[in-house]
């Protein structure tokens, strides 16, 4: 019997795991693809969460979360472009001054 | 209980095998069908050798194909250049599960639908797999580890985003007007008028769209041969080869049963049983496909662009407009 | 069969997610990521979210992790990698943190999860009505105005993209 506690720890796996990949990994597209998974492990703790309490809320909300990762996707890959066309590369150490 | 769950079982995997086989056959067939047509619409006379009018030609071809040498470019990504062309063949095949191909027929006192599955999510199931069948496109591209393939992989990605979009779109002013997302239901709600007569600029839509969605003239940017050489499958032989080039006629197949569905009533019609409806549906689109290939030159890059973002999506947008409009005055 | 799935996939996730952020070449990583991405989907099915599941795989899976692979293959990132570690020191505090983290969350889990009052969407009558039908509903009517912000959200974000990613 899988109950909401199970979704909850592989929920918590994967965020932890994002966060880590954050931390380490110095390519700007990696760290934000690690993002991208801290944002799908809260959105399956919102769907387990609505599930086992009868509830539609959390559904929605995953909606709504998936329309505001696709929208901050495209800026921040804009942004990479525009980066990487100034300074030939996305390590996001080379990356530390705020003008050019 | 248990019985019942095995005979379902049972049932439902006839069903995969015979609609596996028969667009294993009509990809085949479809090969010799194309080369023929357009010889023929250009004044020649194609295929004569192998058998009566060149019939055997697809299994001389697949001969050919088998016994090539299996070519692997020294510097190309191993697993992604072997993984690829399965990853375009496979989405191309499943579309096909959620597809009604005939009423409900009896068999052994069995009332069996024929559709493998009917889910109430059917319409986004089509656009899920559709959407997945990029990868193998873009990976082939990229895993290649040349410059003609890669192109023709980015152009391949921009293309196919652009135009699901709209693909997506033009369905929606179907889905408005039957209230459900099982193609069973929008089958059934087709009885009396093809969605065709009431949805005339989704069908418009939806036809350039699916034309650019599968890559065909003229739209074929991705594989253009007088710039790209062969784009995103330049570097590729043998069996490689052939499975991308059933992975495009399936993804033809797809799209005109998607076609046939969703505006030429399915297998509504009169007389004929309803599977042959169906087919003869399904065919008269699939040369419609071939027409277009051997009628109009193919387009630029920029024209492409142009004609997705900034003609057809306003238009298909307005559609949905249009047909919300009229429905909320007529009641 | 539920309780099998659900572990099948969870490995698929947590084994992919591993993989993402130890490998080195991108086109990998956005793979992995995928990967993950269907697996949740699945999950989601488990869960009875149809509607979700099928946006996860046309939102995520078929547009933002294409976009994604476009930018590395238009970058051509693959080539040149993390040659220079500027901030070395960082890796291992960071595992660290991550354990410390997990087995954080772990022991808030042991400690009872108090579950809220019950709604009133349970599963069979989400399957009497369809999980799409209600989730139309409610964006029309409860969630109308988030709705409508999230439209002009995209609207900012195509725009902003568009500007960002003109040439000069």
């Amino acid at each position: 019997m899988i109950t909401v506690t199970h979704y909850i720890v592989l929920s918590a796996i994967l965020f932890t795991l994002g966060v880590v990949g954050v931390l380490i990994r110095r390519n700007a597209i990696v760290v934000f693809m690690c993002i991208e998974l801290m944002l799908n492990a809260v959105n399956l703790s919102f769907v387990a969460f609505a599930h086992y309490l009868h509830s539609m809320n959390g559904q929605l909300f995953v909606f709504f979360t998936m329309t505001v990762a696709a929208a901050e996707a495209a800026v921040g890959l804009a942004i990479i472009v525009a980066v990487f066309r100034n300074k030939e590369t996305v390590n996001i150490d080379d990356i530390n001054i705020m003008k050019w | 209980m248990d019985k019942e769950f095995f005979i379902y079982v049972l049932i439902s995997c006839i069903k995969i095998l015979i609609v596996f086989g028969v667009i294993q056959f009509m990809i085949i067939s479809m090969i010799w069908i194309e080369r023929k047509v357009m010889a023929h619409m250009q004044v020649r006379l194609g295929p004569m050798r192998v058998g009566p009018h060149g019939l055997l030609q697809p299994i001389a071809d697949g001969i050919k194909l088998l016994f090539k040498e299996d070519i692997i470019p020294e510097r190309a990504d191993k697993l992604l250049f072997v993984l690829a062309p399965a990853m375009s063949l496979v989405p191309a095949l499943i579309t096909f599960a959620v597809i009604p191909f005939g009423d409900k027929v009896q068999i052994f006192g069995y009332s069996v639908d024929l559709v493998i599955t009917d889910i109430n999510i059917g319409f986004l199931y089509i656009f899920a797999v559709g959407s997945l069948g990029i990868y193998g496109i873009v990976m082939a591209g990229w895993a290649s580890n040349n410059k003609y393939s890669l192109l023709g992989g980015i152009r391949a990605s921009a293309q196919m985003i652009s135009y699901e979009l709209t693909l997506g779109i033009s369905l929606i002013g179907v889905i408005m007007l039957t209230g459900s997302l099982s193609l069973v239901d929008i089958v059934n709600a087709q009885a009396k008028l093809w969605n065709i007569v009431l949805q005339p600029v989704g069908f418009f839509i939806y036809a350039i769209s699916a034309l650019a969605e599968v890559n065909r003239t003229p739209f074929d940017l991705p594989e253009a041969e007088s710039e790209l050489v062969a784009g995103y499958h330049t570097e590729y032989s043998s069996m490689k080869f052939a499975m991308f080039f059933m992975a495009e006629y399936a993804n033809m197949i797809t799209v005109s049963a998607i076609a046939v569905t969703f505006f030429l009533g399915g297998w509504q019609g009169p007389f004929l049983p309803p599977v042959a409806w169906f087919m003869i549906k399904l065919s008269c689109c699939l040369f419609c496909f071939i027409w277009l290939r051997s009628t109009y030159p193919r387009l630029r890059y920029d024209q492409l662009m142009h004609l997705g973002w900034k003609f057809l999506l306003p238009l298909s947008l307005l559609n949905i407009l249009i047909t919300g409009l009229v429905m909320v005055l007529k009641g | 069969m539920e309780a099998y799935l659900f572990y099948i996939m969870a490995a698929v996730a947590v084994v992919s997610a591993v993989y993402l952020i130890f490998e080195k070449n991108p086109v990998y990583s956005i793979l992995y990521l995928v990967m993950i991405l269907i697996s949740i989907a699945v999950l989601y099915l488990l869960l009875g979210a149809q509607f979700i599941a099928a946006v996860q795989i046309i939102v995520y899976a078929g547009a933002i992790m294409v976009l994604f692979l476009f930018v590395v293959m238009l970058l051509n990132l693959s080539a040149k990698e993390e040659l220079k570690d500027a901030l070395s020191f960082q890796k291992i505090p960071a595992i660290v943190m991550g354990i410390v983290l997990l087995s954080a969350i772990g022991i808030i889990l042991r400690s009872k999860i108090p579950l809220g009052k019950q709604g009133e969407y349970t599963s069979a009558y989400v399957h009497d009505v369809g999980n799409t039908q209600l989730i139309g509903k409610l964006l029309f009517t409860k969630y109308l105005l988030p709705f409508e912000i999230t439209s002009i959200l995209l609207f900012i974000a195509a725009i902003g993209a568009i500007i960002l990613a003109k040439r000069k």
